[in-house]
């Protein structure tokens, strides 16, 4: 079902597209050799060309441009072997220069794309314009001081990537699918943390609605969001307010906006009129890029497994469903674990486990995937157990439980608990025989057709056995038995 | 040892070596010539003391067997150049009282030759002039005067203090930087010789920027030979500088062979202006015969885009400019002018810090770069640029160095021409092109005008090939025989 926002004279759809900007993980900055890490004191992390000291000149970092391409190459995307460096003109107390370094003609990546990962393991691929690499500002701090701002010049230089959808998006979930898939491609490549938190991805978020069929609407752009859920509110905020508008009689005005996330809105931040001029123009100091297409091509071949890849594989080699491998893909520790856990023995079973009882036990008890206490292999090492019916499915759970508490092996813990399946026929057999003896009239009503009672005989039997017993071999026997 | 400011670098360098003189006494005597003709205004700092500390320097390196390529040579530094715990101003307001930590890399390699600093010397604000009247810190004058008359004169500009203070024998050299021909104009104006290197030779690392498509330093000193070893010093590979090229530098005095037979000498007919003064066509034609009568072969040639080479340089130049000073801001360094909000601050910093010449050409830098303007002017001037390197390229298939006048006019009074800006634009007009094409050229004084000021003639020479340029220009040195002097000189003339 497509997304409609329902209006008073029908339905309209949803026009989204993003410019997703994600800080490149890189030692120094785009242009300086000053540290990129987080969380350093203000200020410490400045060079003379960071804080645009006269006579002071930018030299690209190669690493960030390597980067580049990789995240290109991860979106499926045209590698521009000649690129541009332009200043984009602005002034504001966090930007030295007094302009930003962008490429604005000729961006490093062209045409890609990336495809979506829906509900019920449904896919969409939606088109990415281009992908250019641009210099962070610093950040203004207002709150220190009754009548002067704080600049902190940390975050200026540090390389941004901005990655530019097609107007492809229909709705807030599809908005938030390709946002945690550009997370999931960007960790996978190792080019950006996707820390939304922390700033290191934020979107600006263009909107526009129409009448299915109709020209594109004029947008509006809401700028810097910064969580994929304050994404997807923005988008469905924006859409009904348009709707408004336009169903009173209005008109769209083409305008930058700025989402309020103490209560899901927008408001407008700038028109049209009042946008700056930016009178890009080629930085001088700075040579076209030109890449070595060799260089590029060695870059391709140290692209690891992408998520799309790795799902189709998961399907293909383990016959996994669409949603479980989809699941299991969204970032690439998640994969790596599950398939070391797959070394256990069944695949399926691997998955049901991974995606069920572990990452639930994840999740209830806060942990990430880095910090839990039953290891991939030891997971594995428990449906190794299962698999060769050491243990019923059910004691599993008994046992996965003891190995989270305890971070012992599943084979300890089985062995500790005596939870060793019963599979000798013999004490299965006495079980049967003293069941069979003890509820005659039951045996009688079996015999006389009511086959159903099989299951209060399996229950018996398994009682009896402290749940140990091998269930089909508990089956298989009382069918015998029974039968007489 | 009254005469040690009359030295060239080369005698200079061969004295000290002989134990005739000393560095120390060599910079002692350029500190009392440069106290001695302050009336030029040629300096906006002196550092004497920093002088004399980096003479004992040398004197000691010299004693240890450690000479460089110009140890223990008392230059000015134009104070275009961040020079480490002194001053750097631009001859702006609004970087006034601003002391560089880091030392410009051009300024770093000629102390690492030896070379020691007399002083920061004046220059148009922001290089933005050719008459030296923009500076925050007050016009220069030109040594040189107008026969029987006393009426001070411009010494050209930008680098007109640098000019003035090497042709006054107040410095031994000078660097200068050339955007449009801001070293070979003042060095034509001064009688003393300027050189342009390619774009790219020197490092502007640490160089307050103009235009940074077309800025580049050089050397000002009173003979080729001396450029030769300056260049030397001044030029290398810059990883700090993304535009500065990997081409080994090469020892430019060997170039000088004084043999220029054979060599094919470019006479550009475009540069043939109706209007220019008889005098420099004649000087220009003395100098065909000398290169003539030295075996090379005076060839005609056209450089047909030449005259749209002004108008373009004055649309791409002030485009960069207007980006590369808006980062005096007032927030970090330099002057802050405090106001009502952020953008009252900006506006009142730089309306207070910067001079009328460079608010008009960030005007029209910001104009020409403006949202629908962008193509008409900036993208156009960017295509001129091309034909004119073009039409470089082309010529230099014939010929191997291309031989014109420097400038339109010997050296101007302070007053004249000032309140026209296109009148002082086109004083540019014949060092603009090779500007805009990024080739080294090279002024050198050949003569007197009929005022008695220096005339100076302009050789062009092919990308990185200085050494051509410097051959050329040494046999024409030879020929011209300068030796005319000042009248405000050190020492009294």
């Amino acid at each position: 079902m497509s997304y409609r926002v329902k209006g008073n004279t029908g339905e309209w759809e949803v026009v989204i597209g993003l410019e997703v900007h994600a800080q490149v993980i890189s030692k120094s900055k785009l242009f300086s050799g000053a540290s990129t890490k987080f969380g350093a004191d203000p200020n410490d992390q400045v060079s003379l060309v960071d804080a645009a000291m006269p006579g002071m000149l930018p030299v690209l970092n190669k690493q960030v441009v390597e980067q580049g391409i990789r995240t290109g190459l991860g979106l499926r995307a045209q590698i521009n072997l000649k690129s541009v460096f332009e200043r984009k003109n602005y002034f504001y107390a966090d930007l030295p220069q007094g302009y930003q370094i962008s490429q604005f003609l000729e961006p490093i990546v062209g045409k890609g794309n990336l495809t979506l990962d829906l509900e019920g393991g449904e896919t969409r691929v939606v088109g990415i314009e281009r992908m250019h690499l641009e210099q962070d500002a610093g950040k203004s701090i207002h709150d220190q001081h009754p009548t002067q701002s704080y600049i902190d010049l940390n975050r200026t230089g540090v390389a941004l990537m901005e990655v530019v959808s097609d107007p492809d998006l229909r709705s807030p979930e599809e908005a938030g699918a390709y946002l945690r898939k550009m997370r999931s491609i960007l960790r996978y490549l190792g080019t950006c943390d996707g820390n939304m938190d922390e700033g290191s991805m934020r979107a600006d978020v263009n909107v526009s609605v129409r009448k299915p069929g109709d020209e594109l609407g004029t947008r509006t752009e809401t700028k810097n969001v910064n969580s994929i859920r304050y994404v997807m509110q923005a988008v469905e905020f924006e859409a009904k307010r348009q709707v408004k508008v336009l169903e009173d009689g209005g008109e769209i005005v083409q305008e930058t906006r700025q989402f309020d996330p103490s209560n899901g809105s927008t408001r407008s931040l700038r028109s049209k009129e009042e946008a700056h001029d930016y009178r890009y123009f080629p930085d001088p100091d700075l040579l076209p890029l030109v890449l070595d297409p060799k260089w590029v091509e060695e870059i391709k071949a140290s692209i690891p497994e992408l998520p799309d890849e790795k799902k189709e594989r998961f399907i293909k080699d383990f016959g996994l469903s669409s949603y479980d491998a989809g699941i299991l893909v969204i970032d690439r520790d998640r994969a790596d674990f599950y398939e070391e856990v797959t070394k256990g023995g069944d695949p399926k079973v691997a998955a049901n486990w991974v995606t069920g009882d572990f990452f639930g036990a994840l999740n209830k008890s806060g942990l990430t995937l880095a910090e839990t206490p039953v290891s991939a292999k030891q997971l594995g090492g428990l449906i190794a157990l299962i698999k060769d019916n050491t243990i019923s499915g059910r004691t599993a759970k008994e046992v996965f439980e003891a190995m989270w508490e305890t971070s012992k092996d599943a084979d300890t813990i089985v062995e500790e608990k005596g939870l060793k399946q019963i599979s000798d026929t013999g004490p299965i057999e006495a079980a049967i025989d003293e069941i069979m003896a003890a509820n005659p009239s039951q045996v009688e009503a079996f015999r006389g057709g009511n086959e159903k009672l099989i299951g209060w005989f399996v229950g018996q039997t398994m009682k009896a056995t402290g749940g140990k017993a091998n269930p089909g071999m508990v089956n298989q026997l009382l069918k015998k038995k029974l039968a007489g | 040892m009254s005469n040690l400011t009359h030295l060239n670098i080369s005698d200079a360098l061969d004295g000290m070596n002989k134990g005739d003189f000393t560095a120390r006494e060599l910079t002692q005597a350029h500190v009392n010539a440069m106290e001695e003709t302050r009336e030029l205004n040629a300096y906006i700092v002196e550092t004497p003391e920093i002088a004399l500390d980096m003479a004992d320097a040398s004197d000691k390196r010299r004693a240890a067997g450690e000479v460089g390529i110009m140890e223990g040579i008392p230059i000015a530094m134009k104070d275009l150049f961040c020079t480490k715990g002194t001053q750097t101003t631009a001859a702006s307001h609004i970087l006034e009282g601003f002391v560089p930590t880091y030392e410009s890399t051009v300024s770093g390699n000629l102390w690492n030759a030896g070379a020691v600093m007399l002083g920061k010397s004046n220059l148009d604000q922001f290089a933005m002039g050719s008459a030296n009247i923009t500076s925050y810190f007050g016009n220069v004058i030109n040594p040189w005067q107008r026969e029987g008359s006393t009426a001070p004169l411009t010494p050209g500009g930008s680098s007109g203090g640098s000019a003035a203070t090497v042709a006054a024998r107040a410095a031994m050299a000078a660097t200068g930087t050339d955007t449009g021909g801001s070293i070979r104009q003042p060095a034509a104006f001064s009688g003393i010789v300027g050189l342009k290197p390619t774009y790219g030779r020197c490092s502007r690392w640490g160089v307050v920027a103009f235009a940074s498509s077309l800025d580049q330093a050089g050397p000002m000193t009173r003979s080729v030979r001396d450029a030769a070893i300056m260049l030397e010093a001044m030029a290398s590979y810059d990883e700090k500088d993304s535009t500065s090229v990997n081409i080994g530098v090469p020892s430019y005095q060997k170039a000088l062979t004084g043999d220029i037979r054979g060599l094919k000498v470019g006479i550009p007919k475009e540069y043939r202006i109706d209007g220019t003064p008889a005098e420099i066509d004649q000087a220009w034609e003395r100098g065909i015969e000398w290169v003539k009568a030295a075996g090379a072969e005076p060839v005609e040639i056209s450089l047909p885009h030449t005259k749209y080479a002004l108008p373009a340089y004055y649309i791409i130049a002030p485009a960069e400019c207007s980006s590369n000073l808006a980062r005096y801001d007032g927030v970090r360094y330099g002057l802050r002018v405090d106001g009502e909000s952020l953008d009252d601050m900006y506006e009142r910093t730089r309306a207070e810090g910067f001079g009328d010449e460079v608010k008009r050409r960030i005007l029209i830098g910001t104009y020409v770069l403006s949202a629908g303007y962008y193509d008409a002017f900036y993208n156009k001037a960017r295509r001129v640029r091309t034909l004119i390197a073009n039409d470089f390229k082309k010529a230099y298939e014939t010929v191997d160095v291309i031989l014109t006048p420097t400038a339109p006019s010997p050296a101007f009074g302070i007053g004249e021409k000032m309140d026209d800006p296109i009148a002082m634009y086109l004083n540019d007009v014949f060092t603009v092109p090779a500007s805009l094409a990024g080739l080294p050229g090279i002024s050198i004084p050949t003569g007197l005008s009929n005022e008695g000021t220096p005339l100076g003639l302009q050789l062009l020479g092919k990308a990185f090939d200085e050494e051509t340029v410097l051959k050329v220009a040494g046999v024409m040195e030879e020929a011209a025989g300068f030796s005319a002097l000042p009248q405000l000189m050190a020492g009294g003339k």
